[in-house]
C-alpha cells in the first residue's frame, strides 16, 4: 500500500513549490500596506495624501484629512441627561451633516427611542419611529442612543482583519480601507450603534463635510462599517461634538473623564448615573443622567 | 565659623534644589483644562425684545407706582412665574429701571441675572456655573460659550415650549440592487 508521500500525485518538487509560494507570500503581506494605526508618521501622511486626492477626483471637493493623534492625559467620555432630553432628534440631524452619513439610503449614527415612563427603562417597548406634532409627548421620555464607546468593546474583539480598534483616548474607530465588510462587528455589538454601507453613500456635494478626520468623518467607500467616533475630527482639535453645541435642552455633556474639574467628572460625583446593559461587562464611556 | 558657611551654602543650595523640582513634581498631575468659574461669567448679551432696552428711556419720565395692577403697556407679557406670589418689582428695580435687584435689594445687570435667578433655583445655579445645567458651546478643554437663563427659558414665561420633532428615521429598505459597486 502506498503512503501518502510515495503517492506520484504530490511529488518533491510540488512541496518545494507550495513552500517557496507560502513563504513568499508571508513576505510581501508584511512588506503590503498596513493598517493605519500601525503605519509609520510618513506612510499615514502619504496615505492621507493619497486620499485627498481620491475624494478630489471622485467627488470633486476639497476634502481636508486630518491626522490628528490622541492627546495624552485624555480619556473621552459623554454624559446624556434623561431629564431634559425632549427627543427632537436635532442631534440626529446635526450628526448626519457632520459626519457625512449617507444621505440615501438612510445612516443615522442616534438612533432616540421613545420610552413609556410607566414601563421605564426598557428596550423592548422603546419605538424609534415616533412623530408627534410637537415633543416631549406626555407619559414618555426619550433615550437617544449611539456608540457607547465601551471600554472593553465587543465589536473589537470580533473584527477578523484588525480594521477597528479603540485609541488611547478611547475612542472606537474603524480603518475603512481595512474593513472587509463582514458585518461581525455590527452583530457583536449590544446597542446597535454600527452601521452598513449596503451602497456608496449618496451626499449631496454642497453638504459634504470638508473638515474630516482619517479615522471619522472622511467620505466612505461603499461595503464598510460606520459608527460615532464622539466627532473625533473635532474633539481631538478641543471642541465639542456637533450634537452637545445643536443640543435645544443642554441635555448633552461631553470631557475627560481624567480632568476632576471636567463637567463630565461633577456629573458622575453628583448625579444619579446609569450605563446600558452595565451587566454585559463592556464598561461604556457614555453615562446617562437625572439632573433633577 | 567656615564650618557654619559651608552648611549655610549647603542649606541654600537644597532649598534651590527643591524649588527647581517643584514643578517637574506638578507635571505628574494632570493639568485642570475646566476653567474656574469666575465671580462673573462671559455671556453673550442678554435676549431683550426689539427697542425695549434701556428701559430708561420711557420710565425716566414717569413716577414709580408700586401698586400691583394690570397694565396698560408691556401687555404681551403673560407672566406664569409663579404669578401668584410675583409681580415685576419683585425682580426689576424700580429706582433703576435699567437693573434688575435681588431680593436684598441689591441691584444686578442684566447681564448677571443668574444670581437673581439662583436666588430661588440655586441647584441650578450651581450645576449651570460646573456646566452641567444648560448649553454649552466651544471647547471641551478650554473657552466654553455660556448662556444666560433668559436665551432659553423666557423669564416671564420659563417652562420650555413644545418643539416640532425632526422626521423620523425611515424603516429599514432593501437596496442590493439600487446601484452596482464601484
Amino acid at each position: 500500500m502506498e503512503t501518502e508521500i510515495d503517492d506520484p500525485k504530490f511529488t518533491r518538487r510540488m512541496f518545494n513549490t507550495g513552500a517557496t509560494a507560502a513563504g513568499l507570500s508571508f513576505i510581501m503581506t508584511a512588506c503590503g500596506p498596513k493598517r493605519l494605526y500601525e503605519a509609520p508618521q510618513a506612510l499615514l501622511r502619504q496615505r492621507i495624501q493619497e486620499m485627498e486626492e481620491q475624494y478630489k477626483e471622485n467627488l470633486d471637493v476639497n476634502v481636508k484629512v486630518s491626522d490628528a493623534q490622541p492627546i495624552p492625559g485624555v480619556q473621552f467620555a459623554y454624559a446624556l441627561d434623561l431629564s431634559r432630553c425632549i427627543g427632537c432628534r436635532r442631534c440626529v440631524y446635526a450628526c448626519v451633516d457632520e459626519n457625512n452619513q449617507s444621505r440615501d439610503p438612510q445612516i443615522h449614527w442616534i438612533k432616540v427611542f421613545s420610552m413609556d415612563k410607566e414601563k421605564g427603562v426598557d428596550f423592548t417597548n422603546a419605538d424609534p419611529y415616533y412623530h408627534p406634532e410637537t415633543v416631549p409627548e406626555d407619559g414618555h421620555f426619550y433615550i437617544p442612543v449611539a456608540c457607547q464607546q465601551c471600554e472593553n468593546p465587543p465589536c473589537v474583539k470580533v473584527c477578523p482583519t484588525g480594521a477597528t480598534w479603540k485609541e488611547k483616548d478611547g475612542i472606537v474607530v474603524i480603518d475603512y480601507d481595512w474593513c472587509i465588510g463582514c458585518r461581525y462587528c455590527m452583530a457583536a455589538c449590544p446597542y446597535g450603534a454600527r452601521h452598513f454601507n449596503w451602497t456608496t453613500p449618496s451626499i449631496p456635494k454642497e453638504q459634504i463635510n470638508t473638515n474630516t478626520h482619517y479615522l471619522g468623518n472622511r467620505p466612505r467607500p461603499q461595503g464598510v462599517v460606520e459608527k460615532c467616533t464622539f466627532c473625533i475630527q473635532r474633539t481631538r482639535a478641543g471642541r465639542y461634538p456637533a450634537c452637545v453645541e445643536v443640543c435645544p435642552v443642554g441635555a448633552r455633556k461631553f470631557g475627560n473623564l481624567l480632568d476632576r474639574n471636567s463637567e463630565i467628572r461633577y456629573i458622575i460625583e453628583h448625579k444619579r448615573v446609569l450605563v446600558l446593559k452595565e451587566e454585559l461587562n463592556t464598561v461604556p464611556k457614555f453615562f446617562y443622567f437625572y439632573a433633577t | 565659623m567656615r564650618l557654619f558657611l559651608i552648611t549655610l551654602a549647603s542649606a541654600s543650595l537644597a532649598l534651590m534644589g527643591a524649588d527647581s523640582t517643584a514643578p517637574v513634581a506638578k507635571k505628574d498631575t494632570l493639568p485642570s483644562t475646566a476653567p474656574k468659574p469666575a465671580e462673573r461669567l462671559e455671556v453673550p448679551p442678554p435676549p431683550f425684545s426689539d427697542g425695549i432696552f434701556p428701559c430708561s428711556t420711557c420710565h425716566a419720565n414717569q413716577k414709580p407706582n408700586r401698586t400691583r395692577r394690570e397694565l396698560a403697556f408691556h401687555t404681551e407679557i403673560d407672566l406664569k412665574h409663579d404669578e401668584e406670589h410675583r409681580w415685576c418689582l419683585d425682580c426689576h428695580d424700580a429706582d433703576n429701571r435699567d437693573t434688575l435687584h435681588l431680593a436684598s435689594g441689591e441691584p444686578v445687570p442684566f447681564e448677571e441675572s443668574y444670581r437673581l435667578c439662583g436666588q430661588c433655583h440655586g441647584e441650578k445655579l450651581r450645576d449651570w456655573k460646573a456646566g452641567v445645567h444648560g448649553r454649552r458651546t466651544g471647547n471641551w478643554n478650554g473657552a466654553k460659550g455660556y448662556l444666560l437663563c433668559a436665551h432659553c427659558h423666557n423669564p416671564h414665561q420659563p417652562h420650555f415650549k413644545a418643539l416640532a420633532p425632526k422626521p423620523a428615521p425611515r424603516p429599514p429598505q432593501r437596496v442590493l440592487n439600487q446601484q452596482a459597486p464601484k
